[in-house]
């Protein structure tokens, strides 16, 4: 199996540090965009070899964390209906809604199921011809060429058993909203390199242009991280501000041009509430006129969903990258992955549950008296 | 550590509803097995229920896991497992070939494992009412005389040695679970481990301070359920513990860490330094054990936690998971 160690050298990554820590004269501030680098950093401890000045900022690209508390109580709704399977990527599955998860309606006798393709929720539907099958299709561009797959497979084999609870959100729009945002900190960004497999990076150079940004394509290993980091701060170093792929083994710049087809034949853009942030303009994607009859939302009508945030909840500014998950007043108290009070919590690619599972919560001195295999540890 | 949030889900029940209603001696210790002193010699004994999905999978299947776990929880409490129970609860209408095949499975492993059944009973609930066939086992061996392994008995400087490869049995199950078929070679590795521990205690049985078969939850589970039972901090170093090709591949898909996923052929010997060579030495000339690997060891330091090192360098705490692992979403 190729690329599965390679990208992990740790001789080479402490070496790629080191290049950083000399390139850099001043501190930089950048945001990895996607859920799944922010875990790669954590899990590897990436932020500890950086020098001191560097500063990742998690940014909102959890897409379990940004799916709207009212979708989530929809999504339960239906799931709790007799005559519903509804399916899920597994890590839907503990998001808390209002006052439940999917969990609970499952153990409450509800048809939930975890599928990894919703390709198998159109083969279930298949199966049940007197169910409801109920995909939810969640995600960044990343999953939507699956999902919209899924529906157009649907449609052509006639399932109508078959719908699709939709919230589809896009990365240009949440970089252009972060950066317009009062009090904005992000110098330079790490692009998901998986979102770019499927969508290229033509959609970007004029963010970079309007907001004078740094836009590195990057990978997920330890070393793809780093390059995109090092690449960041030689842009940031030199004042410039380009769209660069560091990322190349896998992203070109046009993407997945058969999956854009599909895509832009199924969704259309829409506005999009982010959990935590609030709605984005034209930041998402629902089905499209063609397609439409297959929206759950549109075959479930559920109505009267009353909201509530948890008061003590500060993913908000988790997601945003105002704050550390450490630096909420709840973090490890209140909130934590057994009882998470934010969606950031919950879902293994949220800053916060990052944090909390990886001991990002023990201080320095806790760990100090570990020994000698713990020495070497967060020298940066 | 408070900031841990207690026990997880799991182990709650244990603490809070079984513990307290049934509280004694033996019970307390909250091993494998319960080591019973009978006066003339100490009896371990043990249960377990299996459930799992589905009933046959590669490398195994629900009647040789029977045996087998029963067999190895025996097994690391430091008996020999002698006698096993077994009971079926039946789902009406479960074929009569497949539980041939599920009994047939069963008597395989017996033989292998060098157990006898001795006894059992048989249940039927109505259509619906069970997956098919579900299995209890109990069983029952006797302690080795002078033997006093536990997973409150590590101590600082011990190292932590695994008899092979990680997470096989989860992501053996996890290729064939409806929803999620993958293509894959992986098997379970599903077998008796009580010859194998028998040769380690044979020739360094004082050295071994704790055992335990990584089953659910995994080695981090385990790992985190010595490390609290005995007080202790253990450091392991991610590059040294040995996980199949395929198996890591399969995690990385499914974004999950093999550090969580379930074995049912392998087991954890926390051994006293000066022995832990012998022994590695010893697992590895064993046909169950060519893969042992040391991976880290006991200390003083964060007592009650687990952190690994990374293949960067740096350190990560590594908590029980609560409840299972789920694939993620990209």
């Amino acid at each position: 199996m190729k690329y599965l160690t390679e990208f992990r050298n740790g001789e080479i990554a402490r070496s790629m540090a080191r290049e950083i820590a000399q390139i850099a004269t001043r501190p930089w501030k950048i945001m990895e965009v996607c859920g799944g680098q922010t875990h790669s950093i954590i899990r590897n401890g990436i932020d500890q070899m950086l020098p001191a000045g560097i500063e990742m900022i998690h940014g909102p690209g959890c897409p379990v964390c940004v799916t709207p508390l009212e979708l989530i109580d929809k999504a339960l709704a239906i799931a709790a209906q007799p005559g519903v399977i509804f399916c899920s990527f597994g890590d839907m599955l503990r998001v808390p809604g209002t006052d439940a998860d999917l969990f609970q309606i499952k153990g409450a006798g509800g048809d939930v199921r975890v599928v990894y393709s919703p390709l198998d929720a159109v083969d279930l539907a298949a199966k049940n011809p007197d169910k409801q099958v109920v995909f939810f299709g969640v995600g960044f561009e990343t999953t939507a060429p699956a999902n919209a797959m899924s529906v157009h497979v649907a449609k052509r084999r006639n399932l109508m058993n078959f719908s699709v609870l939709v919230s589809h959100v896009l990365v240009p729009p949440a970089i252009a909203a972060i950066m317009s945002s009062p009090g904005n900190r992000v110098q330079a960004f790490l692009l998901a390199g998986h979102v770019c497999s499927v969508m290229g990076y033509w959609e970007y150079p004029p963010l970079a242009e309007r907001f004078k940004v740094p836009l590195v394509v990057t990978g997920f290993e330890p070393l793809d991280l780093l390059d995109g980091i090092r690449r960041a701060v030689i842009q940031l170093e030199a004042g410039r501000h380009e769209v660069e792929n560091a990322y190349e083994r896998v992203v070109t710049f046009d993407g997945n041009s058969a999956a854009q087809k599909l895509l832009s034949e199924v969704f259309e853009v829409t506005d999009r509430a982010w959990r935590g942030i609030g709605v984005i303009p034209k930041s998402g994607w629902r089905l499209s006129e063609a397609y439409r009859s297959f929206d759950a939302e549109e075959r479930f009508h559920i109505t009267g969903i009353h909201t509530e945030e948890s008061p003590l909840c500060h993913s908000g500014d988790v997601l945003r990258g105002a704050i550390k998950p450490a630096e909420c007043p709840a973090f490890g108290k209140e909130c934590t992955p057994r009882h998470p009070l934010g969606a950031t919590m919950v879902s293994s690619e949220g800053a916060c549950a990052a944090y909390y599972n990886y001991g990002r919560f023990i201080s320095a001195e806790d760990l100090a008296g570990a020994g000698s295999a713990l020495s070497g540890a967060a020298n940066g | 550590m408070g900031h841990g949030g207690g026990g997880k889900l799991g182990n709650e029940l244990v603490e809070h509803l079984f513990l307290p209603a049934f509280r004694n001696p033996a019970l307390e210790n909250l091993g494998d097995a319960a080591v019973l002193d009978l006066g003339s010699g100490r009896l371990a004994m043990s249960t377990d229920s299996f459930v799992v999905q589905p009933l046959f999978f590669p490398g195994g299947s629900i009647g040789a896991l029977a045996v087998n776990g029963t067999v190895n929880d025996l097994a690391v409490s430091g008996a020999d497992p002698r006698f096993l129970s077994a009971s079926f609860i039946l789902e009406e209408g479960f074929p009569l070939a497949q539980l041939a095949a599920v009994v047939d499975a069963m008597a395989t492993a017996a033989v292998t494992a060098g157990v006898r059944i001795v006894t059992g009973d048989t249940k039927v609930v109505e259509r619906g009412h069970g997956d098919g066939c579900y299995i209890n086992t109990a069983g029952v061996g006797l302690l080795r005389p002078g033997i006093q392994v536990g997973p409150d008995r590590a101590r600082p400087g011990d190292v932590v040695l695994v008899s092979g490869t990680m997470g096989d049995h989860g992501m053996a199950i996890m290729s064939v679970r409806e929803g999620l078929e993958f293509e894959s070679q992986i098997r379970s590795d599903c077998a008796a481990l009580n010859g194998m521990i028998a040769e380690v205690l044979d020739e360094a049985g004082l050295a071994i301070h704790a055992m335990r078969d990584p089953t659910r939850g995994g080695l981090a589970s385990t790992l985190n359920e010595i490390a609290s039972s005995s007080n202790v901090g253990v450091e392991i170093d991610e590059m040294s513990m040995p996980v199949r090709l395929e198996v890591q591949s399969a995690c990385e898909l499914l974004g999950l860490d093999p550090v969580y996923v379930a074995n049912e052929g392998k087991a954890v010997f926390f051994v006293a330094p000066e022995a832990a060579r012998r022994v590695l030495e010893l697992l590895r000339s064993h046909p169950l054990g060519r893969e042992a690997a040391q991976i880290g060891k006991v200390t003083a330091g964060h007592p009650r936690m687990l952190v690994a090192r990374t293949a960067m360098g740096a350190n990560r705490v590594i908590p029980t998971q609560i409840g299972e692992q789920l694939p993620r979403i990209c």
